[in-house]
């Protein structure tokens, strides 16, 4: 009689989607969830900037009688030397080191896809021709190569992109590259390819959804690199320039204004802060729900 | 190991090769005539051809290419666009800044950053644990110039302790170093805790155990050493993190190095400044990894038998 009800019981348990379980470890991982919820509010608060607050009113528009500020009734976050709303100013610069983020990294992405798959599935020749040509690139330090690019292309919005973007692709390359090696060997490929399976269906099917995880880990993960990035190069003057508002910009303007107005260099700091933690936690909870046997 | 110090060198060439290459097409094949912005708007165009046929500019470019090459090997990297000195010189000048810098860096993010890793781990799940974690993510999450600005803030600032700008003494340094310290601190702390809690898992430490070693003795001599070999590793990626961030540190501190002279002359697009002191980043970059693995055949015999 037992036997007949566990079995009958048996028949109701449903098989949970692999998407659905990676979901379910991602949500018991509070930190992760903490991350996805801020970032997720971050975005929103970029995409609906223009019904928070008027962009050349308050951002851009001078007011020197209103100048320094300190965070109070009026100005939530106070004002900078120029009499601009700090509050205002985050917010839109929020727009741009998200928005410049993730062109980076769905070009990067994009383009290292391509030559790393090439590479990695091809082999032989062609892996090795383009991993030199990549290791190259590799030797310079991400910062140095963006700045080569931004002294050869000049300053600006789109050079900033180029930069950025020109500087992560081999990185990708390299991460698609040993994820589709790491795929191509094992038995399954081999039993597909066995049973006459096309190469292009070998790849659709069961080579990009097993390499997909740890590549959209990456991925966010260099997202928050290129937060940093973006804000470092505009800091040093070789970014976004102004008057656009950008973090790293406003806390290179808030330097000389520090010893009395420190509130200008802390407040754009910690959004920095928030912005790169957000996705480092996201990019970690997704690395654990993926894989939970690396976790200890 | 001499033999394959050897090898390790020669095979940087073609690096150093391939990225003085890059370097050189990014700059010469983009707008900008370097002789016009030197003269300036109102030059005549008759100045403007004097100064392109003395500078060599009007030459085919694979040829300015082999003759670049020909005089850098010799140690010569042109002379500024803006000061027309030779750029070795300055580079020569302002070179060990960086250097010290960026070793200064690595010293402390090793000295702080693994012992905590290490504590980390042995103490896990504890108070400790938890807020060496909460650190380094947030650490991780810092960029490196306002790290700078907030130490500044309350350093020189407000409690006038320490010096904030040039490098007159050894004081001047710390900060700097401590800033530039921090990324490396926070990668060190999680690697160095993760690669402990696997090696503290292994069947070998729990042989130690129950031959009743002390704990002291299970961390130092068994768990350490091959804790420490993925770690060693990232300490050779990260330095070019490191020498990245060196140049946005200089800039914050006023220190006159590799960074402040990249900087200024790609804001004044001097080409053969900017060339030049890449390429010795990428040189510095590439040398400290071999040094990393010539580190790491020290630490693990295994490896040594591979490079023989």
């Amino acid at each position: 009689m037992a036997e007949i009800t566990v079995l009958a019981k048996k028949k109701h348990v449903k098989k949970r989607s692999q998407m659905k379980s990676i979901w379910f470890r991602y949500k018991k991982n509070k930190l992760a969830m903490f991350g996805l919820i801020l970032f997720i509010t971050m975005t929103l608060v970029a995409i609906f900037a223009n019904f928070i607050v008027d962009y050349e009113q308050v951002a851009i528009k001078q007011n020197i009688s209103n100048k320094f500020q300190v965070p109070g009734k009026d100005h939530i976050f106070g004002t900078d030397q120029y009499g601009r709303d700090i509050f205002a100013r985050i917010i839109y610069g929020s727009r741009i080191s998200l928005f410049v983020g993730l062109v980076t990294v769905a070009i990067a992405l994009t383009v290292g896809t391509i030559i790393g798959s090439v590479a990695g599935y091809y082999g032989g020749k062609v892996d090795n021709i383009l991993m030199r040509i990549m290791d190259v690139f590799l030797a310079i330090p991400h910062m140095i190569m963006a700045i080569a690019i931004v002294a050869a292309l000049g300053q600006g919005l789109f050079n900033l992109l180029l930069a950025m973007s020109i500087s992560k692709i081999p990185q990708f390359a390299r991460i698609i590259r040993s994820a589709i090696l790491s795929v191509k060997s094992q038995e399954f490929i081999e039993a597909a390819k066995a049973c006459g399976t096309k190469d292009s269906r070998i790849i659709r099917k069961h080579i990009i959804p097993n390499a997909i995880g740890p590549i959209i880990v990456q991925a966010t993960l260099h997202m928050a690199t290129t937060i940093l990035g973006i804000a470092a190069l505009s800091f040093i003057g070789l970014g976004i320039q102004p008057p656009t508002p950008e973090w790293g910009s406003m806390l290179s303007d808030a330097r000389d204004q520090m010893r009395y107005y420190p509130y200008l260099v802390i407040i754009p700091g910690i959004a920095i802060v928030m912005a790169v933690l957000s996705l480092n936690l996201i990019g970690d909870g997704l690395r654990d729900a993926l894989d939970p046997r690396l976790k200890n | 190991m001499a033999k394959y110090i050897l090898k390790r060198l020669l095979m940087m060439l073609p690096v150093i090769l391939g990225i003085s290459f890059l370097l050189f097409s990014i700059m010469n094949l983009t707008p900008g005539d370097p002789a016009r912005l030197r003269l300036g708007e109102f030059a005549t165009q008759e100045d403007v051809e004097k100064l392109r046929e003395e500078m060599g500019l009007n030459e085919n470019f694979f040829i300015r290419y082999i003759n670049y090459l020909k005089d850098a090997v010799r140690g010569d990297f042109g002379n500024s666009y803006n000061t027309n000195l030779p750029v070795m010189k300055d580079i020569l000048a302002r070179f060990p800044v960086t250097l010290r810098l960026s070793f200064n860096g690595i010293c402390l993010a090793v000295l702080i950053g693994i012992p905590v890793g290490i504590i980390s781990a042995v103490k896990q799940y504890t108070i400790v644990d938890t807020t060496s974690l909460i650190l380094a993510l947030l650490l991780a999450a810092m960029p490196v110039f306002w790290l700078g600005l907030i130490l500044i803030l309350v350093f020189s600032l407000k409690l006038d302790l320490l010096p904030s700008n040039g490098i007159d003494t050894w004081i001047h340094y710390i900060l700097p170093s401590l800033t530039l310290s921090a990324t490396s601190i926070a990668t060190l702390i999680r690697m160095t805790r993760s690669t402990m809690l696997e090696v503290i898992r292994q069947d070998y430490i729990r042989t130690a155990k129950a031959k009743g070693a002390n704990e002291r003795r299970i961390v130092f001599k068994h768990a350490l050493r091959n804790a420490l070999l993925p770690v060693v590793t990232v300490i050779g990626i990260n330095f070019g993190v490191l020498l990245g961030g060196a140049v946005v540190v200089e800039s914050v501190f006023g220190i006159p190095g590799l960074g402040t002279l990249m900087i200024n002359a790609v804001k004044m697009k001097d080409t053969p400044t900017v060339m030049a002191s890449i390429m010795f980043a990428a040189m510095l970059a590439g040398v400290v990894n071999l040094a990393v693995d010539i580190l790491y055949t020290y630490i693990d015999p295994r490896v040594k038998t591979q490079y023989l």
